[in-house]
């Protein structure tokens, strides 16, 4: 029975078609996925169902939710069906949340304000919702403040939230993608039983194929506004009929050519390298206790190898990273690149072996230079040479941009092309090794295929080695030939690649293989 | 270009020209006493009147405006002279004793309600033009201080600022390099408030008699002097009160302005 239709639903904002002829339909308790890249349309179409759409949008088409045409309601009206019928969470955990309200009375608060309860009342349906989303009493009371909870554990609050009321849709934006892996998998399994349990129907918006893979009952693929291609999700997988949607797929699944260098000698030698933190003293006269960041790490990158490093949110990766650049000093073993140590107090010319890319497209850069001086900055350690101009033009060749860019701001371009900008930083002064810091977790999967294949194109022609550091177990397994697993500090785990991720030794391994989400190999297969 | 920038700029520029013509030139003499023509309303040969000693108070305005923009000028000078080195030092070396220490003195300069200070180092070294600056000036060291420490600190935390060091650039260099451009938005927008807030403190001070001294006219005297004629001529309050009032606000509109105008992000979208 049909919960949701929308027909031909277009949305236009000033003079920009936002989405073109949307139509969708949903049963009670089905789980859609609506899966593109951003700028797709998939946040607006939900918008446009919550009615949250701004003031200037113009609309056109249906939106039928149980019969009732949500396109003629008024703004009061609205309000009432919001919470009570329809429901929304977001990506951000944190700001989904008041930080100066306790959990309870938030959860509370909407019962009381669309069902006019006594504030008992609603605590107690409250404590139910949140024992439902598994934050049971008596670890997890009503009293405590979001601050308090993980990021998964506020993510579930959000969830508690929105299914207060029985809410016969329940709208999920990128529910998981601010969380680690194995979170992530709990926060999916959880959203797959409430609509299982609940007769719930669940709007799934993500960028990650593999994700709706295995939670969605049908996909929908949007570009551009439009929607592309909808089919039974394994239908979809094993047989896309959209050439974007086959591209999509194709993207997803894209192994980048491997360099294989078995006899390269030691680059980086890293050995027993422990990092201390000193955290704040519990009372006025005890002893600073102190955080293990990193504690006793050792391994070796060779010349041209690539080298994975994974782990999650606050396992000591970052600090490893920043002790690896010389910007921490160690408190216990040593790092060595090529032979000589690094310290922050290296001399300048020991650094040029070395150079790093960051995840975040839009921080990496100093808005207010252009394109060939920020590309430049890494001639600080070596002294601008005379031909530096050809260099910066080589750089950007090499990296497909147009040596035009030069004079550019940083501002004009894409999140694909400024990671192709900071790996022409990074190549400038030739280094041995670059350090990738989630370097592609921000890209769209396309042009994250796309900025793989660079980086093997790179490696190839240039004799790189890579550290790549991700939480995204899928790309660090198609781009790395050997592997490293952290936690807590420690490295738990190291191994060739493939071997770890087929037959992982140690059970924290198995539990992040386990809980990354995947396409099922033989949906790969044509059936 | 932006309305703001543009009326901001006529309005500022307006206070600068006069204040640069009455150094050559004035209408009348602002010494020259006519009591005879005291207290007239705006005429053809006094357009904006004559106050209770019969000078003309378009010549005052005038020569004025030099006063309370240059106490204002000097004063903002010695804030961030003074003030951003201290902030951009202080957040390069976040949590370290340097830091608590810069901190800890502009918590101090704050600590004391700034016009008694003011009128404490007036009335101690003697009520002058130059003294109301240096007394202006010092309360605006903490202000440029914190505002530079804030916004340099969020930029510590950035990526390309990882990129520099990486690239071997000491604190200095990336403070100078990365920092300062970054934050000039802000700067230019809280020097021209200090600015404001400068003239304003300068009208303060001589409204109490301890800014410039007779027979330099200032907007705060010239007011301070029209308070027992408001209701008999209440154009000698209006004038300087109007003076003071559109200067204040054309700087204000001109910091608005001038930080979306020199944002390389916000350029596009401006025409």
């Amino acid at each position: 029975m049909t919960l949701l239709r929308l027909d031909h639903l277009t949305v236009q904002i000033g003079k920009t078609p936002i989405l073109r002829d949307v139509s969708l339909t949903l049963a009670r308790g089905e789980i859609l996925g609506l899966v593109g890249e951003s700028g797709s349309g998939k946040s607006m179409t939900a918008l446009a169902i919550m009615g949250l759409l701004p003031d200037r949008a113009r609309i056109s088409g249906d939106i039928i939710l149980g019969g009732l045409n949500l396109r003629h309601r008024s703004e009061r009206e609205m309000c009432q069906l919001r919470g009570s019928d329809i429901s929304m969470i977001f990506q951000e955990p944190m700001s989904a949340l008041n930080p100066m309200m306790t959990i309870g009375d938030q959860v509370a608060e909407t019962l009381m304000l669309h069902r006019r309860m006594l504030r008992s009342e609603a605590r107690s349906i409250a404590r139910e919702k949140l024992d439902r989303v598994g934050l049971r009493a008596p670890r997890f009371p009503l009293s405590l403040y979001p601050h308090e909870l993980s990021g998964g554990q506020r993510q579930r609050v959000a969830i508690a939230m929105a299914i207060a009321l029985h809410p016969k849709l329940l709208i999920a934006d990128e529910p998981t993608t601010a969380l680690d892996v194995t979170t992530q998998a709990e926060v999916l399994d959880l959203l797959r039983d409430l609509a299982r349990e609940e007769g719930m129907a669940l709007i799934l918006i993500t960028h990650d194929l593999a994700v709706v893979a295995g939670m969605a009952d049908r996909v929908a693929v949007m570009q551009a506004g439009q929607i592309v291609e909808t089919a039974p999700t394994r239908t979809l997988f094993q047989r896309p009929d959209a050439p974007y949607t086959q591209a999509l797929l194709a993207a997803a699944t894209h192994h980048p050519p491997l360099a294989a260098r078995p006899d390269a000698k030691p680059l980086l030698q890293v050995e027993n390298v422990t990092r201390l933190y000193r955290l704040p003293r519990p009372s006025a006269f005890a002893p600073h206790p102190e955080l293990r960041a990193v504690d006793d790490v050792s391994f070796t990158i060779h010349a041209g190898e690539s080298l994975g490093l994974v782990g999650e949110s606050g396992c000591g990766k970052s600090t490893l990273t920043r002790a690896i650049l010389g910007l921490d000093a160690v408190q216990g073993g040593t790092i060595r690149l090529t032979g000589h140590p690094i310290s922050p107090t290296m001399p300048r010319p020991q650094r040029t072996d070395m150079q790093i890319v960051f995840q975040d497209p839009y921080g990496s850069f100093n808005p207010r230079q252009r394109v060939e001086r920020l590309i430049c900055e890494p001639f600080h350690l070596t002294g601008r040479p005379s031909d530096w101009r050809d260099r910066v033009a080589e750089a950007l060749r090499e990296v497909g941009l147009s040596p035009d860019d030069k004079s550019r701001f940083i501002h004009e371009f894409s999140g694909g092309q400024r990671q192709r900008i900071a790996i022409a930083r990074a190549l400038i002064i030739r280094p041995k090794l670059i350090v990738l810091d989630e370097a592609v977790s921000a890209l769209d999967v396309q042009v994250r295929a796309q900025v793989l294949d660079l980086l093997s194109y790179l490696q190839a022609t240039h004799d790189l080695a890579y550290l790549f550091i991700s939480h995204d177990l899928s790309v660090v397994r198609a781009v790395t030939s050997r592997c490293l697993v952290m936690k807590a500090g420690k490295i738990v785990e190291e191994g060739p690649t493939e071997a770890l991720f087929t037959t992982p030794q140690n059970a924290y391994t198995q539990t992040l293989i386990a809980a990354t989400p995947r396409i099922p190999q033989h949906w790969k297969e044509p059936a | 270009m932006k309305l703001s920038l543009i009326i901001g700029g006529c309005l500022s520029g307006m206070a600068l020209l006069a204040a640069l013509i009455s150094l050559v030139w004035t209408p009348y003499d602002v010494t020259a006493l006519d009591i005879a023509h005291k207290l007239q309303g705006p005429t053809a040969a006094h357009w904006l009147g004559t106050d209770h000693f019969g000078r003309d108070i378009a010549s005052m305005l005038m020569t004025g405006a030099r006063t309370s923009l240059a106490v204002a000028l000097v004063a903002v000078t010695i804030g961030m002279g003074l003030g951003v080195p201290l902030g951009l030092w202080a957040a390069a070396r976040r949590g370290s004793w340097l830091d608590e220490g810069i901190m800890r003195a502009n918590d101090l300069i704050f600590a004391f309600p700034s016009l008694v200070i003011a009128i404490l180092i007036t009335a101690t070294f003697g009520p002058s033009a130059t003294n109301a600056i240096i007394a202006i000036g010092i309360f605006n060291i903490p202000v440029f201080a914190r505002v530079t420490r804030a916004g340099a600190l969020s930029l510590w935390q950035l990526d390309y600022i990882r990129a520099a060091q990486v690239a071997g650039k000491g604190r200095t260099r990336i403070s100078g390099e990365h920092i300062l451009p970054n934050i000039a938005n802000l700067l230019i927008v809280q020097s021209t408030i200090q600015f404001s807030l400068g003239i304003l403190a300068e009208a303060g001070l001589s409204y109490v008699g301890l800014g410039a001294q007779p027979p330099t006219p200032s907007w705060g005297r010239m007011l301070a002097e029209a308070q027992t004629m408001v209701t008999l001529a209440p154009h000698v309050a209006i004038m300087p009160g109007l003076a003071i009032v559109l200067t204040v606000l054309g700087l204000n509109l001109l910091g608005d302005g001038l930080r979306d105008a020199l944002d390389p992000r916000l350029r596009g979208r401006l025409a």
